[in-house]
């Protein structure tokens, strides 16, 4: 039996315009081995929920700058599982106050990067965590 | 057991994803559930769309999915990017340009790393178009790597191969005479508000007039696009749907569908008869044997790959 390949699939969702942050999350995961898919910009719950099934990706990482993560998080998380694949990690980053992981967390976000953390730290959650849900 | 194939067949959007995950990981047993499928596949219309780096693929794939969704066609699309030769890794960023289709149930998009596959394709790609074919898409966009010159595997896989290029690739127009430009059944030019674009364009005329293999009577149209805003493409939809009357006319000449399945089988035989050999000789130790006996001197590897298949044993094993 061939040995599967992580795919990931690396969100901006709401308004926020800010995307150097995710891309060299999606650069550094590439560089890991992983293949990283990236849809831009302003990305809806739903549009995130329809791409990650459609690429058949094992994760979904978010990176929120907006401060909504709270609003955005459990919104695509609740996306997934209309769609049959609530099975999928939901990773994010972003600029997220202490006092909200307990809450991200609570709703079925598996972890929470903020800024200052490094890509190995990104990189070996991926490598720690992520199972193939295929 | 062809659990999923069924469920593909229902037009399942999780199952398809999921079938093709299998196909692309080389997971024991997709192949079992392709062999449900086969018999409902050869009814969607393949497009290849390949070009060169930055020439706007995507863009123009993205203005096609408008074209055939306003026609009501339910489309598919295989979106391939590169694989790093290094880490195995990839980022796919096809899918960037065709957002405006993300809530479309009609449209299915996949992107595809190429995994190694050389040829501007993934390895999984003839397969994957076999799935999304049962899976109901009547249109099934194939969007290749960008590619230099000798990438035509497209031609292979596609009723028609759309060839994108852009202005101020004059010079070059002469290098890809040979390869990718006779795969072309439509040219593009795309972002042709450019400067440069009827130098291009005429460039492309001298070297269609040299003539210099049979098109059967095909003289490949050359459409002036510009992506961002859609300019053009109403015509380049024209010339698709053009060569389309025209390939279903040669579909029906004798020998053309015999050629057709004679090379997906071959291909496919190639890719099993490979794949059987190597795991067999693995897993019985004697690829560590054959290798040591070259390396030590005692034979060379062109006498041990003909022994391997002349004994064709060790594929039996299985």
């Amino acid at each position: 039996m061939a040995e599967r390949k992580i795919r990931i699939l690396m969100a901006k969702p709401g308004l926020d315009g800010h995307d150097r942050g995710v891309k060299v999350v999606a650069r550094a995961l590439r560089d890991a081995g992983f293949e990283v898919i990236y849809t831009g910009l302003h990305q809806t719950p739903e549009m995130i929920a329809n791409a990650a099934v459609q690429e058949g990706v094992d994760a979904v990482g978010l990176s929120v700058l907006s401060g909504a993560h709270n609003t955005l998080f459990p919104a695509v998380i609740e996306a997934l599982k209309q769609k049959g694949a609530s099975s999928v990690t939901v990773f994010g980053g972003g600029i997220i106050p202490e006092e909200d992981m307990t809450f991200l967390r609570n709703k079925g976000v598996m972890a929470v990067f903020t800024p200052g953390t490094s890509t190995e730290e990104i990189i070996s959650f991926v490598r720690g965590n992520i199972k193939s849900v295929h | 057991m062809s659990d999923l194939a069924d469920k593909v067949l229902r037009g399942d959007v999780l199952a398809t994803a999921r079938l093709i995950r299998d196909l692309d990981d080389g997971i024991d047993g997709a192949i079992a559930e392709l062999k449900v499928l086969y018999p409902q596949t050869g009814k969607a219309e393949v497009i290849g769309v390949t070009g060169a780096p930055g020439v706007g693929k995507s863009t123009l794939v993205s203005r096609m999915i408008e074209n055939f969704r306003a026609r009501g066609k339910k489309v598919g699309v295989i979106a391939v990017d590169p694989t790093s030769p290094f880490s195995g890794g990839a980022v796919l960023g096809d899918r960037i340009r065709m957002q405006n289709h993300f809530n479309d149930p009609g449209v299915f998009i996949r992107s595809m790393a190429t995994r190694g596959h050389l040829g501007g394709l993934s390895s999984s790609a003839y397969e994957i178009i076999k799935v999304l074919d049962a899976f109901g898409s009547e249109v099934i966009l194939v969007e290749t790597v960008g590619v230099g010159q000798d990438e035509v595997e497209i031609a292979g896989a596609a009723q028609t191969t759309v060839v994108v290029l852009t202005p101020g690739m004059g010079d070059e127009i002469q290098n890809l005479k040979a390869g990718i430009l006779e795969i072309a059944d439509v040219l593009v030019v795309n972002k042709a508000d450019r400067e440069g674009a009827q130098v291009t364009v005429q460039g492309l005329r001298r070297l269609l007039e040299m003539g210099g293999f049979d098109r059967k009577g095909w003289h490949p149209p050359i459409c002036l696009t510009v992506g961002t805003d859609g300019t053009g493409i109403p015509d380049l939809i024209k010339a698709v749907d053009q060569h389309r009357e025209f390939w279903n006319r040669q579909k029906a000449q004798p020998g053309f569908e015999h050629k057709r399945r004679e090379e997906d089988f071959l291909r496919i035989l190639q890719g099993q008869a490979v794949n059987k050999l190597i795991v067999s000789l693995r897993r019985n130790g004697c690829l560590e044997e054959i290798v040591a006996r070259i390396t030590r001197g005692e034979s060379d590897p062109y006498s041990e790959s003909e022994k391997v298949l002349k004994l064709g044993d060790y594929a039996r094993n299985e």
